[in-house]
């Protein structure tokens, strides 16, 4: 899976949650559940459905990694390249 | 048509679930009805078999109106053709016209290359639950797509790639069946007759809610997402329990009298993306496990920001718990949602100083408020019904 696939399911995931987001606007280094207005149970289900489609742990202490949408992105891609080369 | 609400005048039928023939039990859901607050699920309390239907797709009808004709067990063995039940019909039945299985399909799938699922399976055709979540709030047909995962599976993608070429306007991207303008005159109507009729008092408790962060912190760490906590299913749980002790806040205020509920049916107050409100039940709140209560809730969800809620969750809250979340504000004062006596909020959890064992630290602290019906009951009882949900706070492990 490559950054821009990851990209991309972050952004589905995200468009699951919030159809009306389009995503293309979202300041990247903005808090993503200010900006898009998630709320807990929001993120919780955005989180399960990023580990079923990446197959990647994705550990509650890690989410203020997540907060942002370059953030998730880079921590996802993170895990996968450590994921590979474990 | 059954009153989703001491508001509701009419509801339209939109879409029969079950056809004429089938056997029905208590519970299951044989009808969609759109209302004001959005599209509702009608469940049925008459075991039976489903004879005819007595009102036409899009129709909408007053409350009241009898929908179908159902032959109870004891009807079905007696062979009376004209069954029991029509006596119900307050009109002339309208002409009857028993609907074919066929009438209650989805229309028939446009052209386009789908696999070769048999027709009339549609809606098993393989999707990831992604891609079948998009398709339901969009309200797309899944067998108008065609799959491109593993075995034909229809991805996410094939559905955005369906609506880009579909150009849906603007007004599609409504999740279906809700009627944003017509829940916010629900709301108001509702809301305006509770500040009329109910004398309501105000409470608020600060309570400690460390022991739970901890203690979630603690189970969340060794579970996949799924299976993970939200302290609202404490929040939640906690009041349900603490109301076995004050059954005064449980139940209706109907035809001048307060009718406590055995049962605990907790309203969510559900916020809908764009604007609106709604306060489904989540059962027996009292008697759920935890996990079950946190599927519970995520599932209550789900269905309400995506409009199908149904008809027992509209009508029988018997209390309602709203928490504005992590990003709220640090107290909230409800109002009653009538015929219920007594609205709890839960504020966000901030981090505070605080006193323990006489000494000061960062705690995380909550505030849990009450709006209580004095017509029902007063501060004092108020104040040690929330003193109760604080104390149980306190302990999460034994909730």
């Amino acid at each position: 899976m490559s950054e821009a696939d990851i990209r991309k399911v972050v952004q589905e995931e995200l468009n699951n949650i919030a159809p009306e987001i389009d995503i293309a606007t979202v300041d990247p280094a903005a808090d993503l559940r200010e900006t898009i207005d998630i709320d807990s149970m929001d993120f919780l289900n955005l989180v399960t459905a990023l580990h079923h489609r990446t197959g990647l742990e994705i550990p509650e202490i890690d989410y203020p990694k997540l907060a942002t949408l370059s953030g998730m992105v880079a921590y996802l891609e993170a895990k996968l390249k450590s994921a590979k080369t474990a | 048509m059954p009153s989703l609400g001491a508001d509701m005048e009419t509801g339209t039928l939109v879409e029969w679930l079950v056809k004429p023939g089938d056997f029905v039990k208590r519970g299951d859901i044989v009808a969609v009805v759109e209302t004001q607050k959005g599209a509702i699920e009608i469940e049925v309390y008459q075991p039976g078999q489903i004879v005819q239907f007595l009102v036409d797709l899009h129709s909408k009808v007053p409350v009241g109106t009898p929908l179908a004709l159902i032959r109870t067990e004891g009807e079905a063995k007696a062979a009376a053709p004209p069954p029991l039940a029509a006596a119900a019909a307050p009109m002339p039945a309208p002409p009857v016209i028993p609907q074919p299985a066929a009438a209650v399909m989805p229309p028939p799938a446009r052209p386009p290359v789908p696999l070769p699922a048999a027709a009339g399976v549609a809606a098993r055709k393989a999707a990831s639950p992604a891609a079948r979540r998009l398709a339901e709030e969009r309200g797309i047909d899944l067998s108008a797509i065609a799959g491109s995962g593993p075995g034909g599976a229809i991805t996410s993608t094939d559905v955005e790639r369906h609506l880009a070429a579909a150009a849906p306007p603007a007004e599609a991207k409504r999740p279906l069946g809700l009627d944003l303008a017509a829940m916010r005159v629900a709301i108001a109507a509702a809301m305006a007759r509770s500040k009329r009729d109910i004398p309501h008092y105000y409470l608020q408790h600060q309570i400690d809610v460390t022991p739970c962060e901890h203690w979630l912190a603690a189970r969340n760490a060794t579970l996949p997402p799924d299976g993970r906590l939200l302290i609202g299913a404490l929040a939640l749980k906690a009041v349900a329990v603490a109301i076995a002790r004050f059954p005064a806040f449980n139940g209706f205020y109907r035809d001048n009298k307060f009718e406590p509920s055995a049962a605990v049916h907790v309203g969510v107050a559900i916020a809908i993306r764009g604007g609106g409100l709604t306060a489904p039940a989540l059962h027996d709140a009292d008697k759920l496990s935890l996990d079950d209560l946190m599927s519970g809730m995520r599932d209550l969800v789900q269905r309400t920001r995506a409009g199908r809620m149904r008809s027992s969750e509209m009508t029988d809250p018997t209390i309602t718990v709203s928490s504005l979340g992590e990003r709220g504000v640090e107290a909230l004062y409800g109002i009653i949602y009538p015929p219920q006596v007594a609205i709890v909020g839960f504020g966000k959890v901030v981090t505070r100083p605080w006193v323990v064992d006489g000494a000061i630290e960062p705690r995380s602290v909550v505030t849990i408020t009450l709006a209580g019906d004095h017509r029902v009951t007063d501060g004092h009882a108020g104040a040690l019904f929330l003193a109760e949900i604080g104390k149980l706070l306190q302990e999460p492990e034994k909730l």
